[in-house]
């Protein structure tokens, strides 16, 4: 099927831009962020937010709005999300490793981190769900068609609700890096996709968690879309020596912070 | 219903700084999809209507890879806060719901008519759209064409110039079904919301 080939998987706006090369591709980001920094100095905002016009990821060129966002006071069903509980979410949905008979190849994580408010409130009992490449970079969707190894022991996506004091945590492999389509040689750096639920349906968000020191962090687009240095470092996850397990796993830290809260805490949902 | 603790009215000052959001990319048809994500209620059940369209890029083209989620009071105008979308049962209706569009841009959702969660306000659902290509979610709202008194005094839809209002209401089909496309650039560009952080 023709929807399935590895090219269809990564569209690129014409044949010029997949022969663009990791330099030019380079050059344009750093115009964008010269720009930027630019702004900052003359006392434009700090951004926070990957621009969604950001044309050195290819595939964005038609798909964001030129308008500018409609700003707007969220009301009623906006100041609340759906609820999910363990009726939603085995407990055993958060280990990525036992989903099959044998054990996946690469190497064994923990990440763990809390889901928060803008003031810093657990957000509580609700969803998050995560996906990623398995360890030699491919995923199990059947459009990805890069020539790495499927790992039968290995599927890539998990759930779990958050604990009293938002925490989540999940039992993975680490995902490798992978060609995509972007532009010539374009590489991803590792990723695992995380889909969060605040209190607030205004919160909802789909991010990607990288990892320390990735070398392919100063090629990638989408990364780059975020402006910001520090806001970029964010998506970062931090290496944890004490979530490390004894002969068994490497360990990963990395807190969520959702966009402030517009509900007002609530004095009993403090309480542990 | 839950006490509604929030209002418009109390805010909070963000103090730490918001994760940036990143695109759902490609692959996520395998992870996030799942039985009767877009159901919310069975198609047999009285007042089950069909709440579709087709969601295209700047050059009126469908885009295949596009995921959209609903959250909605009930009929009564309840906001619901019951567990179980992950698992319908049927009869629960939980108010959320999900679904990926096919390979043809298009997507349906089985749902109810939302009712009015104010007295005299026009009722509307939630969406937050998600796609290979755009950076971060995108919210925005559909609201039923009919309490045309309450559209005409909403806040959101009374502050828009009156063509780019309509693209925030849907069209209400003989069978009783609601049409709305999303059109995420170029003519008809679906009006997109951005919330007040204080």
């Amino acid at each position: 099927m023709a929807d399935e080939t590895f090219d269809d998987s990564h569209v690129v706006v014409s044949s010029e831009a997949a022969a663009d090369s990791q330099a030019s591709l380079s050059a344009e980001i750093e115009a964008v962020h010269r720009s930027y920094q630019d702004g900052l100095a003359g006392g434009a905002a700090q951004e926070t937010q990957p621009r969604i016009d950001f044309a050195p990821y290819r595939s964005s060129v038609l798909r964001h709005p030129t308008k500018d966002l409609h700003h707007a006071d969220p009301e009623t069903i906006e100041l609340w999300s759906p609820a999910f509980g363990h009726r939603d979410v085995h407990e055993l949905e958060s280990d990525l490793t036992i989903q099959h008979n044998g054990e996946p190849l690469g190497e064994r994580l923990e990440v763990r981190g809390r889901v928060l408010d803008g003031d810093g409130h657990p957000v509580r009992g609700q969803l998050v769900e995560i996906w990623q490449a398995n360890s030699a970079g491919r995923y199990i969707h059947k459009r990805d068609q890069h020539p790495a190894p499927i790992d039968p022991n290995f599927t890539g996506a998990g759930r779990c609700i958050t604990g009293a004091d938002g925490s989540y945590e999940f039992t993975t492999i680490k995902p490798g890096p992978y060609p995509w389509k972007n532009h010539y040689n374009a590489w991803r750096p590792a990723h695992i996709h995380f889909s969060i639920f605040g209190t607030d349906f205004t919160q909802r968000m789909i991010t990607q968690m990288y990892f320390p020191g990735d070398p392919l962090f100063a090629l990638d687009p989408i990364y780059q879309s975020i402006t910001d240095q520090k806001a970029r470092d964010l998506l970062v996850a931090r290496y944890d020596h004490d979530i490390t397990t004894h002969e068994w796993a490497t360990g990963y830290n990395w807190d969520i912070v959702l966009s402030g809260s517009n509900r007002t805490w609530m004095e009993d949902e403090d309480a542990e | 219903m839950p006490e509604q603790t929030g209002t418009e009215a109390t805010r909070t000052i963000p103090k730490l700084p918001a994760t940036p959001g990143q695109t759902i990319g490609p692959f996520f048809e395998y992870a996030l999809p799942y039985a009767k994500d877009g159901e919310l209620v069975p198609q047999a059940r009285p007042g089950a209507l069909r709440l579709h369209g087709t969601v295209y890029d700047g050059q009126g083209d469908p885009i295949p890879d596009a995921l959209l989620e609903i959250w909605q009071a009930d009929e009564d105008g309840t906001i619901v806060q019951e567990p179980g979308s992950l698992v319908r049962d049927g009869y629960t209706f939980t108010g959320w719901g999900r679904e990926s569009v096919d390979n043809t841009g298009s997507y349906t959702f089985t749902t109810l008519n939302p009712g009015a969660t104010k007295p005299g306000s026009a009722p509307f659902i939630a969406v937050v759209v998600f796609a290979r290509g755009l950076l971060n979610k995108l919210h925005t709202r559909v609201y039923l064409p009919e309490d045309t008194a309450a559209l005409a005094q909403d806040p959101v839809l009374s502050a828009l110039p009156e063509d780019r209002r309509d693209t925030l209401i849907a069209t209400r089909e003989s069978s009783g079904d609601l049409l709305w496309d999303i059109r995420l650039q170029g003519p008809g560009e679906t009006v997109f919301l951005s919330f007040a952080e204080a």
